[in-house]
């Protein structure tokens, strides 16, 4: 890919909805090392005062990037992704969570690359704040 | 008890070398749920220009999590692992990291502060190849939450 198109500031990528069940942050805990059990132990998270177990900040990031690699067809293009993560995806058993996520074009520099402001939801609430990826055509 | 901030600036030993293999990023790109096939084949990855598959935008966490288990484990900075959440997290790209990579990374303390009760720690990770080629820099901050009172 050499440029992404025709683009405008304020475009908006095509917003997806992602499915967060129990057995996803448990796989999720095996692929990246992250054996936190906040993230698979209801007994252990609720006595840590967290409300259930929540999902890993770090699999609601990659989950959400989608919505910028989808659209971009190269997940390579992604030269810089951060977020904050402001409120923690909470998964119950068995019902879980479903992540919504919406893009937009927030700059097109001079160079080329894109700056895409990212919106992720849960019942309606954000759970990633500052979600920003730069991507870079090649 | 507020974290000793004497931490701050400090840098910790490389980690033993990492070989990205194909199978740990289908693996990673499973576990994301991301079809996508650059993630699994060779022809894929090629037709994008690339060597081999590469990996997700936020891949370089299997290696920089466990090697800022040397700060967050660190019995001198005495965390409570489990009041750890994760606050922020940032990836800057040199280039995708892709099987076949022979990787190192190198964890340094940026910041420690107190926040509304919780004690914020910040480290950034440089990862690059065993020969010295920077691949990605990757910036975190973790959560210590306070005890409640």
């Amino acid at each position: 890919m050499t440029s992404f198109g025709e683009l405008e500031v304020g475009q908006s990528l095509p917003a997806q909805e992602f499915p967060v069940a129990r057995a996803d942050l448990v796989r999720y805990a095996g692929a990246s090392g992250d054996f936190n059990p906040i993230h698979w132990n209801e007994r252990f998270a609720t006595a840590v005062g967290l409300p259930d177990v929540i999902a890993h900040g770090m699999y609601t990031m990659a989950v959400a990037i989608r919505v910028v690699t989808d659209w971009t067809g190269d997940p390579g293009s992604v030269i810089e992704y951060g977020v904050r993560f402001t409120r923690p995806v909470v998964v119950p058993d068995p019902d879980g969570a479903v992540l919504r996520v919406a893009g937009t074009v927030r700059e097109i520099r001079a160079d080329g690359d894109v700056a895409v402001d990212l919106v992720a939801t849960v019942n309606g609430e954000t759970v990633l704040a500052k979600a920003r990826a730069v991507v870079r055509p090649r | 008890m507020p974290l000793d901030h004497s931490f701050i600036g400090r840098t910790y030993p490389p980690t033993p070398p990492y070989e990205v293999g194909r199978e740990k990023i289908r693996e990673f790109a499973d576990a994301i749920g991301d079809p996508n096939p650059v993630y699994r084949s060779q022809a894929a990855a090629q037709e994008l220009g690339y060597g081999d598959v590469i990996a997700p935008p936020t891949f370089a966490i299997v290696l920089t999590l466990k090697a800022g288990h040397q700060v967050v484990m660190d019995p001198e900075l005495g965390v409570d692992y489990s009041r750890v959440v994760h606050g922020e997290q940032r990836f800057v790209h040199v280039r995708p990291i892709r099987a076949g990579d022979l990787l190192q990374v190198v964890v340094t303390v940026a910041d420690i502060r107190a926040a509304a009760g919780n004690d914020l720690v910040s480290t950034r990770t440089e990862v690059s190849t065993v020969s010295g080629e920077p691949v990605t820099t990757a910036y975190s901050t973790i959560v210590v939450r306070g005890a409640a009172e």
